[in-house]
């Protein structure tokens, strides 16, 4: 019989062979997202457009405002006077206006001694995207004071992503994302499309057993599932830099879990849907939204209502994600994420114990 | 002991009776044909004989196995061929071929002389995908995946739905060759005329078997004088001859409408009695299958 499973593979491989727009689509998806998040679609602060307003430009001053200049997140937009100030930030010339006292130099000094003295800069800063505002404030901030004084401040360090890139964050959620979509939507659609076209009612009434015809169509969907695997991985490590300090052995091993995970999720929609627009809705609705709200891949779990957090224990790609950030920008090694591939091992088992329990060699 | 025994069948969905107490049985070797119009329980009856069903209650045997029981001895010695088209549309010919051959362990090579007389005609398209085929070709495709494995009983749901006249023709030839090499076939269609092509058949209606006999034995039951009649005005016909004198029945039938009458008949009576109807031609027929089939279904 060893001889038929091959050839229940070579069919499946043809079906998907045949249908190239979908295999187009499957192939570009990844690279796509990987791109969009990437580099659209950031929450870092990046060329902040800074004027600024110096009544008498001192050394000091002049030295603030070259490491404004120097600085590569924001651009130096030139010196303006107060009536500018709003204007410029109205037509968005400039996101953010710092404003020098007159006495800053004293004030300055001042400060040095350890003599109390009230503010000597002002911040002003177009704070209609938070995100932006949130963090280029931080940012000002940070680079005034270095210039300001001596006296002393908290000196913060961004560990294991120093420059806060966001593709950093995105790369590991879009793989949770990604594998779900390839995975499980599709080996659903494609059992369901034997169930809805009618050729399940021949398979059925054949000596082989269906369970080993549905192995057969797992396999080439897992095969291009570990080729957008190895695209992500590439894109991730070439393109958006990604360190990948932990080794990609343990980022490939539990990504093979996840993959396994995800068939076995697609098997089980395929025996609750009977047609192929349905398989479709539940693979969209029941399983990305819950990736993109519950698995931290957009949103911090922490950040969730209770209620929120203890669902999203059920979600795999929270497991999944988890465990693919802490290897791949904390570099730890995948002895560090035993608990997560426990879970998702368990699921697995679980999911696939499920799915073939309910799958029926009948019609009803 | 037949090739097809069924004793009591009975299946229903929610409150739809589909299969109510049916039972029969079918030689080997055997062309029975299941004859009825759509919602008579075929489609029903052959889901459960292939095992695709569990029946609510009676029980039923393929070549020997219990349906309920032996299910999956069953699968590997019969060929089932559903009513709706159900190949894979994007594979060709010849992959759709290849792949039910290994469905069933066997090679193409193994069983070419059995269906060779029929795969011979769509040979030439071998890499044309099935889904471009007629819809002829496309039954013949059908026939020759569900033949692969030298099936002993043939299961064909309604297999001429859809297809042109010359090629369901063709395709009774076919079935007629099969039964010659021994293999037993239950086919079903709504068409009356095809059921002349079966060595017996079932007339079935609202999942009942009305009547189970050869063609001509069924046709030889139909006791009473047959009359077509046909007019100008065939519609105000019907109205008329339904009333008249001695007449038991009447409906229209193709282009005539089919007077079915009592003893007591009289043509010439029946003529006066229908007054002024312009262009009124009545002439003695043979009954057919249909005729027997409504008239059952009246009783």
């Amino acid at each position: 019989m060893k001889q038929n499973f091959a050839s229940f593979v070579k069919k499946e491989s043809l079906h998907i062979l045949r249908d190239t727009r979908t295999m187009l689509i499957v192939m570009l998806i990844p690279v796509v997202l990987m791109v969009l998040f990437g580099f659209a679609i950031s929450t870092e602060v990046n060329n902040v457009n800074v004027a600024v307003v110096a009544p008498n430009r001192t050394d000091g001053i002049r030295d603030a405002v070259e490491r404004l200049s120097q600085n590569e997140y924001f651009t130096f937009k030139g010196y303006i006077t107060p009536d500018d100030i709003d204007p410029y930030l109205r037509s968005g010339k400039a996101s953010a206006v710092v404003v020098f006292a007159s006495d800053y130099e004293r004030g300055v000094t001042q400060a040095a001694t350890g003599v109390p003295t009230k503010p000597v800069i002002q911040l002003i800063v177009d704070a209609s995207n938070v995100n932006t505002a949130g963090s280029s404030t931080a940012y000002l901030q940070s680079i005034l004071l270095g210039a300001a004084s001596q006296q002393a401040m908290f000196e913060t360090r961004m560990l294991f992503n120093p420059q806060m890139r966001s593709a950093y964050n995105f790369v590991p959620g879009i793989m949770g994302l990604i594998f779900i979509l390839v995975c499980a939507m599709m080996t659903s659609v494609s059992i369901v499309r034997e169930k809805e076209v009618g050729t399940m009612e021949v398979l059925l009434v054949s000596p082989v057993r269906p369970v080993k015809i549905i192995f057969a169509k797992m396999i080439p969907y897992f095969a291009i599932s570990c080729v957008v695997l190895v695209t992500i991985l590439l894109l991730a490590r070439y393109l958006l830099e990604v360190p990948m300090s932990g080794g990609v052995g343990g980022i490939f091993t539990i990504s093979l879990l996840y993959l396994i995970l995800s068939l076995s999720l697609g098997l089980l929609v395929s025996t609750i849907a009977q047609t192929q627009v349905v398989a479709l809705l539940i693979s969209a609705v029941v399983m990305m939204m819950p990736i993109l709200m519950l698995s931290g891949m957009l949103f911090p779990i922490e950040n969730l209502p209770k209620f929120f957090q203890v669902i999203s224990n059920i979600v795999p790609a929270r497991w999944y994600i988890d465990a693919v950030r802490k290897m791949m920008i904390q570099g730890l090694p995948i002895v560090a994420v035993w608990k997560n591939c426990a879970i998702l091992l368990g699921m697995t088992i679980a999911l696939l114990g499920v799915s073939l329990k309910k799958f029926n060699d009948k019609l009803e | 002991m037949g090739a097809i025994e069924v004793h009591n069948l009975s299946k229903s969905y929610g409150k739809v009776q589909a299969l109510d107490c049916v039972s029969f049985s079918v030689e080997r070797g055997e062309l029975f044909g299941l004859i009825g119009p759509d919602g008579a329980g075929k489609t029903t009856l052959f889901r459960l004989l292939t095992t695709l069903l569990n029946p609510d209650s009676g029980s039923a045997e393929v070549d020997g196995c219990d349906t309920a029981k032996d299910y999956l001895a069953i699968r590997s010695r019969v060929g089932y061929m559903p009513g709706r088209f159900s190949l894979y549309p994007d594979l060709s010919v010849e992959e759709n071929l290849q792949f039910f051959a290994a469905l069933f362990g066997v090679t193409i090579e193994d069983s070419y002389e059995l269906i060779a007389p029929i795969y011979k005609q769509i040979e030439p398209f071998r890499t044309r995908r099935a889904g471009k085929l007629s819809g002829g070709m496309k039954q013949k495709l059908a026939l020759s995946c569900a033949l692969i494995h030298r099936p002993n009983v043939l299961f064909l749901d309604e297999p001429t739905t859809g297809v042109d006249a010359v090629s369901r023709s063709e395709l009774w030839d076919m079935l007629s060759e099969l039964k010659e090499c021994g293999i037993t076939i239950l086919v079903s269609t709504p068409y009356m005329d095809e059921a002349l092509r079966c060595d017996r058949i079932a007339l079935c209606n609202e999942g009942r078997i009305l009547k189970i006999d050869t063609p001509e034995g069924i046709v030889r039951g139909f006791d009473k004088r047959l009359y077509g009649i046909s007019a100008k005005n065939m519609f105000a016909l019907l109205e008329k001859a339904r009333t008249a004198e001695g007449v038991e029945d009447c409906y229209p039938f193709g282009e005539k409408h089919h007077l079915v009458v009592r003893e007591e008949f009289d043509e010439a009576k029946f003529v006066a009695q229908l007054g002024d109807i312009e262009g009124l031609q009545i002439i003695r027929t043979a009954p057919t299958i249909e005729d027997m089939f409504i008239k059952l279904m009246k009783r």
